[in-house]
């Protein structure tokens, strides 16, 4: 096929789209105007039905709790895979390590670097643990938190230790932390079920207080299950590939 | 009615998606990308969706450039 062909294609493809889409938009609801009805049916009796003041975490955690099932476990496989895959790699690169370190200038850490994310780490757990737990009260969740955990991690191998990030998340470690997790969640509903409910019905009692920490019931408790799997997976995910771009460094003993 | 901080960062925000495409060496994208990470939790912000703002800040922003640098550094020791 010619250039001048390709374009020729190109352009007729590009047209058609372009077509479509501009009459797509053209059927969208405007800017600001929302068409309902759940959304309204929601903002109006979240608050009394689950006292969670976080309408989003109750939608996720409460109204379609199953589905965020489903995506908890998208990143349990995906970290599962992850480590299955680098763990095969790991095996053989062990051996060559040493060698390949030989000619190899690492530069230790800036003390204005280990210094700044040395001070960070300790407000970084607590932002984590704060979105983790307050789910049910403002908007935040598991999944954030989970995450903000996990690079408090990342920080102390900024700080330029390697070793020290390797003793705090070994990897049996943050695997059974990762399981416990998913399968807590999973647990909350199957506690459900075994009370006569249906499969992850808010079963625990909601508290006097709309939005307080201890109120919302399991909403609370399946956003900290998130929490710990989230960080627990992100820091096996970060470790392994950790692992593979510095086992020459290990070697060194840097 | 969209505010005009909502115009904004819009146009910041497709300005942002340009630069990555445009940016052709890996290790400056995974930069921009972050920045763009961050310019779209803005956007999430400035259109009243802050759980979805912090979920951005630390996919996006955070550990998205986090796993392609490290994906990066060891692509580029295998060429050596």
């Amino acid at each position: 096929m010619t250039p001048s062909q390709r374009r020729w294609v190109f352009l007729v493809a590009g047209g058609g789209f372009l077509a479509f889409y501009l009459w797509g938009l053209i059927g969208l609801p405007g800017f600001g105007h929302y068409p309902g009805p759940y959304g309204d049916i929601i903002n109006a009796i979240a608050v009394t039905q689950t006292h969670a003041t976080g309408v989003v975490s109750a939608v996720n955690f409460e109204y379609r709790a199953f589905d965020t099932l489903g995506e908890e476990f998208i990143l349990f496989i995906a970290a599962t895979g992850v480590a299955t895959v680098l763990r095969h790699l790991r095996q053989e690169r062990d051996t060559s390590a040493v060698d390949e370190a030989r000619n190899r200038d690492v530069p230790a850490t800036s003390d204005a670097v280990a210094v700044v994310t040395l001070a960070f780490i300790g407000p970084t757990v607590v932002v984590g643990w704060y979105l983790a737990s307050h789910a049910q009260t403002s908007p935040s969740g598991g999944f954030q938190g989970g995450i903000v955990l996990a690079t408090a991690f990342v920080l102390v191998y900024l700080a330029g230790q390697f070793i020290v990030f390797k003793r705090l998340s070994p990897v049996a470690l943050a695997d059974a932390i990762e399981a416990i997790g998913a399968g807590s969640f999973a647990a909350v509903g199957i506690a459900a079920l075994a009370l006569g409910a249906a499969y992850l019905t808010n079963i625990l009692p909601l508290g006097s207080t709309p939005g307080a920490v201890n109120s919302a019931g399991t909403i609370a408790l399946i956003s900290f299950f998130v929490g710990i799997e989230v960080a627990a997976a992100f820091i096996l995910i970060i470790g392994e590939l950790l692992e593979q771009t510095l086992i020459v460094r290990e070697g060194t003993g840097r | 009615m969209m505010t005009v901080l909502q115009v904004t960062i819009l146009v910041l925000v497709a300005a942002g998606a340009t630069a990555v495409v445009l940016t052709r060496d890996p290790v400056r994208q995974v930069v921009s990308v972050s920045i763009y990470g961050l310019l779209l939790a803005v956007l999430f912000m400035a259109f009243q969706a802050p759980d979805v703002t912090l979920s951005e800040l630390t996919v996006g922003a955070v550990a998205l450039p986090l796993l392609l640098l490290l994906t990066l550094a060891k692509v580029r020791k295998q060429e050596e």
